[in-house]
């Protein structure tokens, strides 16, 4: 192989060499090659080892899926050589080898052949015992590229895009649909995976001259000037979603790509002959040989034989000759020529074409092709190994069928079926706003494909109410088969290769089958065919037509695999994400800042935990904070809660159906605690309802329960038409909980309002003005110490903790966190939705069936409830004391209480209660345990049991005198 | 991604949505026997076939209902409540 002198349309830039280095070796190339093309301008031969037998692998397709040419640089493995663009000092190894190419030291491997047959694996290495030597054994043995876990992290970008039609392959049938839906008014966006447009319209061609490639360049320029229409190269559309949804990979980034409709011009994919030696570097598909030519200037051989089925075949012959390499001989598989006119031309050329002849083995010398050895065809399709002639040459050059590139189309929904005729699978029935066009469509006369991709682009533009002017051309039907019935041949020694990823040979089919495993997608699991990186663009055609013959069935009842997404490797960067999380943070968040605070996530909401104290500890600082709501007052932000506002003559009616309470009973300027539960009873969420007026409520939800509760109350309404309208204030509204024994002093000091009991009384909710901003106050208890929340607009909040911080001063006012009132409420015994019940825990467990009016027409869950009541009670929610000694602190919630040596239940919250000054805690009991005085067993982390006993809830203040009538100052 | 009609927004992604079931009648809770109410609230039909499934687009906060066919995860029709006779 050697570069020859500059060819028309040539991709390389010979201004610009580039050097390269493989495996310690210096070679040189130009800008625009691949690294195959410049291995192949250098004269290197073995490009890769394979992957089973390490046998010497060289160019087959040069198709972007060349898998025995995959190489690690520097930290990236698995590099694609036949589809990676050269870059100056590239450092590359080949993968899979022990030793390099020419001295792999596991070559014995090939000799091993015999006795490692498809499905020896399964069958020898399943003991449990030995089989973690075996795998160590086998991961050295085989595998691919190396993983480096200490690469730098690649930011990959996504981009958006949208189209009206999205075209897939620049070859001249996709040119073509692309130019038709532009010219009809679409905007287009036409990609293909190729450095270059043109598709096969730039390498199948005879000589330089070929008009073929003229009028391509021609659809190529005129895409790129036309005004509609984006002609993207090296790009990868790599898989075909719902709703013309398709990822387009370059090599730096993905586009998520939406059309209004896609046409897939994707091309077929050329296939192999199965006979002996199929694979020894020098045997090449003619695709493979003619792109090495027209677009690198690598003469891919100096004498070549040519194993030809069809029209494609001569033309590469034709072309090899044109370009100045000895073509020995022509071998065609048909009894009559395939093209009549070019097989007259070889002749007078003096080439001898050998009609009915294939190609018995492809031998070796020195790793590399050698010899050819032509036999005739016997009457029944096999060939005569009497009759052999041997041809020495350096290049075998095998043109005998295509197989379509319908990946994208399997994925978009279409199926496709066996044509006799063309002896391949074509697209039949497709889904809406999907479109094929050309080789994939089982068209591949150049003039065809031209009038294909029009109409196919014409339909595309018709689909999204585009018309053009004129009407769709007529497709000429094949005058000639694109691909032979059966290209494979049998050879008693074997190494009749079909599948190039994973080695599998000829006979390797048969043991399968014969094994039973006779169905195609059987046949794939146990032979592992397609399974490979190249997903079996190169094999799953051969394999279904093997198995079709050995099953005695037709091809299209055997069918074919099924073809997932990606359509090449994809890198994991392209699809790792950038770890976009959402964190909200109330209006009073650079408050918490400047105050110290530690913050955690509750939810998507940044809330205090606690605000550092320096000289404290966490817990401590915790401590402090109890402390002083229990003595004197405390401020926390309690604006994560949901805020909801429903209005409306039928508002309380409303919430009677949603909330397992009564409301239509309240006197506006009251508040009530509400409670919901789901169809089936159990709880989902809890708060605050305040009576603002007569058709006005004002309601919390929890924090993590807003954007749910909001939706479903829509929902509801959205079937009930009932005369209220519901709006979310959640975050237009900021809150604060004003609580401690002195909270009313502070309060008092901010606003002109009777604070006195007799007018502001507990449960009592009023719209007034604090520290001057309008404010809606509702007196309630969570924390169990006469306590104020204070709900104002998001944008006033700052202004009101600033004035409620300053008011209370001089009474030791602490603002205090998410922890210091979990704590709070659990010396109250109140409980947390979501943490001190569960999925399945109803009102009546929880200890809030009191909240649960059983007596109304109606609401969400009731007959549940109703059908729960008559039930025994499977648990319930009681307080537990952790008597004292050495354990105490390792008892965390979801531990579980043990009876008798079974789950009995569980530990829901505990904590140490600085006010009590012992532990205390909610656990979820069977029954039988839930009697005061009860002695549990709680099963900490480490399996030691701690010994609790039950108590009655609350701990502290049992009768609620402090938050009702709070002694006065 | 598959897109989703709306019947206010147009056709949005369905990352903007949420299902949220089948839309199945609630039998009349004072005549339903116990046994008839649990199999309302717990017993699905998972049959693929045309179901009729809330969905809700949530950036506006628009319920409706839309017919899909799940044996070809296909969306037939979507409507808003109470429009699709």
């Amino acid at each position: 192989m050697k570069r020859l002198a500059p060819i028309r349309g040539e991709w390389i830039d010979r201004s610009r060499s580039v050097a390269f280095e493989l495996e310690g070796r210096i070679h040189t190339g130009f800008a625009g090659d691949t690294i195959t093309s410049a291995l192949c301008g250098a004269d290197v031969r073995v490009l890769g080892r394979s992957f089973k037998y390490h046998r010497p692998r060289g160019v087959l397709s040069l198709a972007n899926h060349d898998v025995n040419a995959l190489l690690q640089w520097n930290d990236r493995p698995n590099v694609r050589a036949d589809a990676t663009p050269l870059a100056d000092e590239m450092r590359l190894f080949a993968v899979n080898t022990d030793g390099g190419l020419d001295q792999d030291r596991r070559r014995f491997l090939d000799r091993l052949s015999p006795f490692l047959p498809v499905g020896f694996y399964y069958k020898a290495f399943h003991d449990r015992r030995w089989f973690p030597r075996w795998e160590a054994m086998f991961r050295a043995l085989t595998g691919l590229g190396r993983v480096s876990v200490t690469t730098e992290r690649r930011r990959t970008p996504k981009r958006y895009d949208f189209c009206d039609v999205l075209v897939i392959g620049a070859g001249p049938s996709g040119l073509s649909a692309a130019l038709a839906a532009a010219d009809a008014g679409a905007r287009v966006v036409i990609v293909d995976e190729n450095a270059r447009a043109g598709g096969s319209g730039t390498y199948a061609l005879v000589g330089d001259d070929d008009p073929v490639g003229a009028r391509t360049r021609d659809r190529v320029v005129r895409c790129a000037e036309h005004p509609r229409v984006s002609l993207r190269t090296g790009t990868v559309a790599a898989g075909c979603y719902a709703d013309h949804w398709v990822p387009l990979v370059e090599r730096d980034r993905i586009t998520k790509m939406r059309a209004r409709a896609v046409v897939i011009a994707t091309g077929a994919f050329e296939q192999p002959a199965v006979f002996r030696g199929n694979d020894v570097p020098g045997v090449m598909l003619a695709s493979a040989a003619q792109r090495l030519l027209h677009r690198y200037a690598v003469a891919p051989m100096t004498r070549a034989v040519v194993l030809a089925a069809n029209r494609d075949g001569y033309r590469a012959a034709l072309d090899l000759l044109a370009h100045g390499i000895d073509v020995a001989a022509v071998a065609d598989l048909n009894e009559s020529p395939a093209d009549d006119a070019a097989c007259r031309e070889l002749a007078s050329r003096g080439i001898p074409v050998r009609l009915g002849h294939g190609v018995y083995e492809a031998r070796a010398g020195h790793d590399v092709l050698r010899d050819a050895v032509l036999a005739p065809l016997t009457p029944d399709g096999a060939l005569n190994a009497a009759r052999t002639e041997r041809i020495g040459c350096d290049g075998l050059v095998v043109s005998v069928g295509w197989a379509p590139a319908a990946n994208l189309l399997y994925q978009a929904g279409a199926r496709m079926h066996y044509d006799e005729l063309l002896a391949q699978f074509v697209p039949g029935a497709l889904p809406p706003g999907v479109f094929a066009c050309g080789r994939v469509n089982g068209v591949y006369a150049f003039e065809a494909k031209l009038a294909d991709g029009e109409r196919a682009g014409l339909e595309a533009a018709g689909a999204l109410g585009l018309r053009a002017a004129g009407a769709a051309p007529l497709v000429p039907a094949e005058v000639q088969r694109p691909s032979h019935p059966y290209p494979i041949f049998s050879h008693p020694k074997g190494k009749n290769f079909v599948d190039f990823d994973e080695d599998l040979q000829l006979q390797d089919f048969a043991n399968a089958v014969q094994e039973g495993f006779d169905n195609i997608e059987l046949l794939k699991r146990y032979t592992t065919v397609g399974m490979g990186p190249s997903q079996g663009k190169h094999s799953n055609m051969n394999a279904v037509r093997i198995l079709a013959r050995l099953t005695g069935q037709p091809i299209e009842a055997v069918g074919t695999t099924t073809a997932r997404p990606f359509f090449h490797p994809v890198p994991l960067a392209h699809l790792a994400g950038r770890g976009f999380t959402v964190e909200r943070e109330t209006p009073l968040h650079s408050r918490h800042e400047a105050l110290g605070a530690v913050l955690m996530l509750a939810g998507h909401w940044r809330r205090p935990e606690y605000y550092a104290v320096p000289g404290s500890r966490r817990l401590g600082a915790i401590r402090e904070e109890v402390l002083a709501v229990r003595n004197s007052v405390g401020l926390i932000d309690v604006g994560t809660l949901g805020k909801i506002e429903v209005s409306g003559p039928d508002a309380a009616a409303f919430l009677e159906r949603v909330y397992t309470g009564r409301f239509a009973n309240m006197s506006p300027g009251s508040t009530r605690y509400c409670l919901m539960v789901d169809e089936a009873g159990t709880i989902i969420d809890d708060g605050v309802v305040a009576r603002l007026g007569d058709q006005r409520f004002y309601f919390t939800t929890t924090t993590s329960g807003s954007a749910t509760v909001y939706r479903e109350l829509t929902r509801l309404n959205t079937m009930w038409r009932m005369q209220c309208g519901i709006v979310n204030v959640t975050g237009h509204r900021a809150a604060v909980n004003l609580a401690g024994p002195k909270a009313r002093d502070v309060l008092s000091r901010l606003t002109r309002s009777d604070m006195s009991e007799a007018v502001f009384p507990y449960l009592a909710a009023r719209e007034l003005e604090v520290a001057g901003i309008p404010a809606r106050v509702l007196r309630i208890g969570f924390v169990g110490e006469l306590g104020y929340e204070i709900h104002v607009a998001h944008d006033r909040a700052s202004s009101l903790w600033d004035a409620l911080m300053e008011a209370g001063s001089e009474l030791g006012i602490r603002p205090f966190g998410v922890e210091a009132q979990r704590l709070l409420r659990l010396e109250k015994g109140h409980l947390i939705v979501g943490q001190d019940t569960d999925g399945l825990t109803n009102p009546f467990e929880a200890g809030c069936g009191w909240a649960v009016k059983m007596d109304k027409p109606f609401f969400v869950g009731q007959r549940s409830l109703a059908i729960l009541a008559k039930k025994p009670s499977r648990q319930a929610l009681v307080g537990i004391e952790l008597v004292p000694g050495e354990a105490v602190d390792r008892v965390a919630e979801c531990h579980l209480v043990i009876e008798a040596g079974e789950i009995a239940g569980r530990v829901t919250s505990v904590a140490f209660s600085p006010t009590l000054g012992r532990h205390i805690g909610l656990a979820m009991l069977a029954p039988a345990l839930a009697e005061p005085g009860r002695q549990i067993a709680i099963r900490v982390t480490d399996g030691a049991l701690v010994t609790a006993k039950v108590v009655r809830a609350p701990f502290y203040d049992a009768d609620g005198r402090r938050q009702k009538l709070a002694e006065a100052a | 991604m598959k897109l989703l009609h709306c019947p206010v927004n147009g056709p949005r992604p369905v990352s903007e949505f949420v299902y949220w079931g089948e839309i199945r009648p609630m039998p009349d809770p004072a005549r339903a026997s116990d046994a008839e109410w649990a199999d309302y609230v717990f017993n699905r039909d998972a049959a693929a076939g045309v179901k009729r499934e809330w969905w809700c687009h949530v950036p506006s906060g628009v319920w409706f209902v839309a017919e899909r066919d799940t044996a070809r995860d296909a969306v037939l029709r979507t409507y808003l409540w109470g429009e699709g006779a």
